[in-house]
């Protein structure tokens, strides 16, 4: 499934699954991910899937590239117990203190506000992966007639709770952050819990999420 | 002896706790972290008689002043950096990879790092500090490890835990080298760039911009040419990744590295190389220098293996 495996630097193997992304090209990865993490190889540090890749970095005192080549390419694979994959329900409000970039997507797609949130809200999305920042998940895939691309010039601070769109995704900055998406709205919900060492992420690979637009009202609420 | 601790009278510009990083978290977006010269590091504990993975202060260009209260305690500091220790009628100007004695009310004035970044701050002992994911590492970005992820600020209190009595007079003779090339291995996305660029690459020199942090190195020099897209479906990093936004300006992600990126990776900085080019201040000049993965293996075990003979050298 993996189509293949290269080096990136001295201490990490890149696995590519192809170069199209989609649901089920992410579910091998996912699927790679969490057999890796289940065996416990010896040397492996950290592990990255995204859309279809996944980096695998190990420490170089421990293991090495074609050592750890091999283990991965003769990888038994359990099948993975069908993931309980979370529905989860995110409110945003979309006051625009919030929609940061709203006007300009109005002109980027010829489409006015309204009819962008109808189509935002009236989608469920799946969660790819989380990264870049902590806790960051990256969901699609947005309707077709949404797709834009990401700001000329990225933005030194997004808001936390900031709803992103670029391209056929939509993330949520899990805390301020510098970045490049269109900003459409916010949500109350806090997605990182630094505290929960366990399961810190509210949002997950593999999750679907379905958002609902809220008031200015009702996110203050939900703030206070 | 929990009662004893530094008072915080200036924090530097980016004094913060670390260790030897945090593992298996990328996956939720948590950088490694850690020293960002391990050597140094390694060195500093390995002075103070600790355990290698002890988290200790690293600081950066102008390191803090700090007010000792307690009982004695014994320290050093690694990298290449000034530093006073000054006592009820004495000053001493110290020297790196040597330990010292501090006693209760004595100043310890870290001045400035020369001709680098980083430098280390260890005592013979623990400090008290969060440890979080089985690192104390500080991720300021994320508010991640000791000192609730927070760099170290004016008139806080640094407590320590214990300390070991350990021989005052340990010292080391080190120097730090300089580096004339940092060596690179080809990226995944290596053929994004025309001939001219790669060429440009491997051939020109690059200047370290001000814009430079725990994050990232951005670089400044001839622009490098993409032929393909300077977007790519965003993907895992690691550290030492040199990437190539749309500005042509190479960027190299350091260890609070974002954990995805989504623009093209034109080569990776070695393993071997690393802690040598974290300590390139801005206005350093810089060469990248194409080596193969067996090399850069190998350059790797070398490497290590020094490491272990300074410290062997320790008296």
């Amino acid at each position: 499934m993996i189509k293949n495996i290269s080096n990136l630097g001295d201490a990490a193997l890149y696995c590519d699954f192809g170069n199209e992304v989609n649901q089920e090209v992410n579910s091998k990865v996912i699927k790679y991910f969490k057999n890796i993490k289940e065996k416990e190889i010896e040397g492996i540090t950290n592990l990255t899937p995204s859309y279809n890749k996944l980096i695998i970095s190990f420490d170089l005192n421990l293991t090495n590239f074609n050592n750890l080549k091999k283990i991965i390419e003769n990888l038994e694979l359990n099948e993975l117990e069908k993931i309980k994959s979370n529905k989860i329900k995110i409110p945003i409000c979309c006051d625009k203190e919030f929609a940061l970039d709203i006007k300009k997507l109005e002109k980027k797609l010829k489409m006015s506000e309204e009819k962008i949130y109808e189509r935002f809200f009236s989608k469920e999305y799946f969660c790819y992966m989380t990264g870049f920042i902590a806790g960051l998940p990256f969901l699609g895939d947005l309707d077709e007639s949404l797709k834009s691309r990401r700001l000329e010039t990225p933005r030194v601070k997004i808001p936390k709770g900031s709803v992103g769109i670029a391209e056929q995704f939509c993330n949520i900055y899990t805390f301020e952050s510098p970045g490049g998406w269109n900003i459409i709205g916010n949500t109350p919900t806090n997605i990182f819990d630094k505290k929960n060492e366990l399961k810190p992420n509210l949002i997950n690979p593999g999750d679907t999420l379905v958002f609902e637009q809220i008031s200015i009202d009702q996110f203050e609420k939900h703030n206070g | 002896m929990d009662k004893s601790y530094f008072e915080v009278i200036r924090p530097g510009i980016n004094t913060t706790f670390q260790d030897l990083g945090r593992k298996n978290l990328y996956h939720i977006g948590i950088p490694f972290s850690g020293a960002m010269d391990n050597r140094n590091f390694i060195l500093a504990n390995a002075i103070a008689g600790n355990k290698e993975n002890t988290p200790i202060i690293e600081f950066a260009y102008q390191g803090p002043l700090l007010k000792f209260k307690g009982e004695k305690i014994n320290f050093n500091i690694t990298g290449n950096v000034s530093f006073n220790l000054i006592k009820k009628d004495d000053q001493i100007e110290g020297n790196c990879y040597e330990n010292y004695t501090l006693e209760d009310g004595d100043q310890l004035d870290i001045l400035s790092t020369n001709k680098s970044v980083y430098g280390y701050l260890a005592i013979s002992g623990n400090f008290k500090v969060q440890i979080q994911w089985g690192s104390c590492s500080t991720n300021t970005k994320a508010n991640v490890g000791a000192n609730d992820g927070k760099k170290i600020e004016k008139n806080q209190v640094i407590k320590i835990l214990d300390t070991h009595s350990h021989n005052s007079k340990r010292k080391l003779e080190y120097l730090n080298s300089k580096i004339e090339s940092i060596r690179v291995i080809r990226g995944t996305n290596f053929n994004y760039f025309s001939e001219n660029g790669k060429k440009n690459f491997f051939n020109e020199e690059f200047t370290v911009t001000k814009l430079t942090d725990r994050m990232g190195m951005r670089l400044e020099g001839t622009k490098i040419e993409n032929i393909v897209d300077t977007n790519i479906k965003s993907e895992g990093i690691v550290k030492g990744v040199i990437q190539v936004p749309t500005d042509g300006n190479p960027i190299v992600m350091l260890s609070d590295h974002g954990t995805i990126g989504g623009y093209p990776k034109i080569g990776v900085v070695i393993s071997s190389d690393y802690d040598k080019l974290v300590q390139l201040p801005p206005g350093s000049k810089i060469k990248f220098k194409e080596i193969e993965l067996s090399d850069a293996e190998l350059l790797f075990k070398l490497y290590q293996m020094e490491t272990k003979n300074i410290i062997a050298k320790i008296k």
